[in-house]
């Protein structure tokens, strides 16, 4: 979990101390599942990574969460809000950027950030003017953040994005660019983030996880859903990860990637039959690779056993750890397990 | 607002070629009357025997050798028909294009009620419809005092009113149908006015299906009986406006409870 929120959002608008919340969430299309009985709990301040496949229901999830597609069962709420009956007022706090860009045909970068702004109306004025009365310093700087059309002017120039520019000739990068100007230039209280990096360079991808830092740490919330498990490492704190619709584990991101399984390379001959958890194996003549989830001493004495010139036992990072979990049948989810039960 | 603006925006080349089109072959119509007025002895009679055919565009109701009669049949058929598959166009994919242009992730994400996104589109059909009549009609009205015509100010504007009613019925019937639509409807919007047009001529044709003028819009359209009756028709207009009202209240309801995917 990231610091303590920065005064500027302490006094925010009605804030709960979860930002977002989920009871049993349940979305099926016909007999179709997709998404079963998800319980997530995303705090305030936090930048959380949404991780899973593609098809596992992350972005059912984030869509039942803004109001595009109405649950089946279950409940939702974000800023303490029930996300059935306050769409609106949910909505105002929020930014969106979908995994897949889409604008209207003929419009200028400029016109579609206008255009973001003036849906939003008066809920971004009225955030602007309820932040200029606060106590804390009224920089420059900080008002023209408040003001859309200043911010998206300032995120445009951070990210190297043309506002005079067709939006129907623009790169699949730009467009990205573009959802990232309309998600963040009204300073929303929770961003959700579906595949944001897809289609940008990894210059623009740094300047972007730098932005939301910054958003980070004066408070905003941060939802971040992901398959590029480097990207939920390196930047979120808390993570879930989900699997045929369902939350397979959650926890910190340190918890998740600390599990009993290891890495173990060698170099040289032992009975790999003798051991029970072995994953991913790959041999050669030379050696093995594989991910150990077994009983060590059992490890020890098959590796004693054997012929081992040499040796490593690591850590798996958060990526192996995935694997490891989803290495199974799709269909056969396993049931939910929080990181403590993981290990 | 911003909605209506938007859409207004969004349309402005397909509402200029429709509208620029029909008021140009309306103004071609109306300037072919002299040469027509004058050949009307040999071909008067020529159009009122032509059995089916004539009674189908109601010309053995009407003396097209009359400014107003000919133009009730000509501009009529004119205005009548593209002004059908404009309203339905529009009403046919206001809602659909949506989704079918992958737009409504970024619509309805932002802080406003689907019923406000409903309304918005709604009346920027309403925008579109009003505008393109009222520049039809100046321009008409323009090109019969051109030609030297004295100007039957009441039947010309009953029958424009009649079509306005027309297309403001087939547009909200289309913008009902749109809402449950996922990937665009142009088809169904032409096909719509289409069958809506061809059921009139087929009414007209035979008293057996006369019924069928209750289910097709183009029936209070009929210039005969406009002219003749100095009125339009109230009890098929009521009867449409309910088409059309439930059309707008099926929108509403669909478009506030449909998953977007």
């Amino acid at each position: 979990m990231t610091g303590p929120p920065s005064d500027l959002r302490e006094r925010n608008l009605h804030m709960s101390e979860n930002v977002i919340q989920t009871t049993n969430l349940t979305k099926y299309y016909g007999k179709t599942c997709g998404i079963d009985q998800i319980n997530l709990t995303v705090p305030r301040g936090d930048f959380f990574g949404f991780i899973g496949p593609n098809g596992a229901g992350k972005s059912t999830t984030i869509r039942t969460l803004l109001g595009l597609i109405r649950p089946t069962g279950g409940q939702a709420r974000i800023f303490g809000l029930d996300i059935a009956d306050n769409r609106k007022q949910i909505l105002s706090r929020t930014g969106y950027l979908p995994s897949e860009t889409a604008f209207y045909p003929g419009m200028r970068v400029r016109d579609v950030l206008r255009l973001s702004a003036e849906l939003r109306g008066r809920s971004c004025s009225e955030a602007a003017r309820l932040r200029r009365g606060q106590d804390c310093p009224a920089t420059a700087t900080l008002r023209r953040e408040y003001d859309c059309s200043a911010a998206a002017r300032l995120l445009c120039e951070r990210l190297w994005l043309d506002p005079a520019r067709k939006v129907d000739e623009l790169s699949l990068g730009n467009k990205k660019k573009t959802a990232i100007v309309c998600a963040l230039q009204h300073d929303p209280d929770l961003l959700i983030l579906d595949e944001p990096t897809s289609g940008l360079d990894p210059l623009m991808q740094r300047e972007f996880f730098e932005i939301l830092r910054e958003r980070a740490a004066k408070g905003a919330t941060i939802f971040l859903s992901s398959h590029i498990l480097s990207e939920i490492q390196h930047n979120c704190a808390h993570a879930a990860i989900i699997r045929g619709g369902r939350i397979i584990a959650s926890g910190s991101v340190t918890e998740l990637s600390r599990t009993s399984a290891r890495r173990v390379s060698i170099r040289g001959r032992m009975d790999y039959n003798a051991l029970s958890g072995v994953k991913n194996l790959r041999a050669s003549p030379d050696g093995a690779d594989f991910l150990y989830n077994g009983d060590m001493q059992t490890l020890l004495a098959v590796m004693a056993g054997g012929d081992i010139q040499d040796v490593s036992i690591t850590e798996p990072d958060l990526e192996e750890v995935f694997l490891h979990y989803y290495g199974g049948h799709p269909e056969t989810s396993p049931p939910e397990r929080s990181a403590t039960e993981i290990k | 607002m911003t909605i209506i603006k938007h859409e207004l925006r969004q349309n402005r080349t397909a509402f200029t070629v429709w509208t620029a089109s029909i008021a140009l072959l309306l103004i071609v119509c109306v300037f072919l009357f002299p040469e027509m007025k004058g050949e009307m002895d040999s071909v008067g009679d020529l159009f009122a025997s032509m059995g089916s055919f004539t009674a189908a565009f109601g010309m053995d109701r009407l003396n097209i050798g009359t400014l107003i009669g000919y133009y009730s049949i000509e501009c009529g058929n004119i205005l009548g028909l593209g002004g059908a598959l404009f309203a339905s166009l529009l009403g046919i994919s206001a809602l659909a294009k949506e989704e079918k242009d992958r737009t409504a992730e970024f619509l309805l994400t932002h802080p406003i009620p689907r019923t406000r996104v409903v309304a918005g589109k709604l009346a920027a059909i309403l925008i579109q419809i009003t505008a393109m009549n009222l520049i039809i009609l100046a321009l008409s009205l323009l090109s019969v005092a051109l030609i030297g015509e004295d100007i039957p100010f009441k039947e010309l504007l009953l029958i424009h009113g009649a079509y306005v009613l027309l297309q403001l019925e087939l547009a909200c019937i289309c913008f009902g149908i749109s809402a449950f639509l996922r990937r665009g409807g142009s088809g169904i919007g032409m096909g719509l006015a289409s069958a809506a047009y061809f059921l009139n001529l087929v009414a007209n044709i035979s008293e057996n299906v006369r019924f069928l003028h209750w289910l097709t819009p183009f029936a209070y359209c009929e210039g005969a009986d406009i002219i003749a009756s100095g009125a339009l028709d109230g009890g098929r207009i009521a009867a449409g406006t309910a088409l059309a009202i439930a059309g707008v209240i099926a929108a509403c309801r669909q478009y506030s409870r449909k998953d977007i995917r």
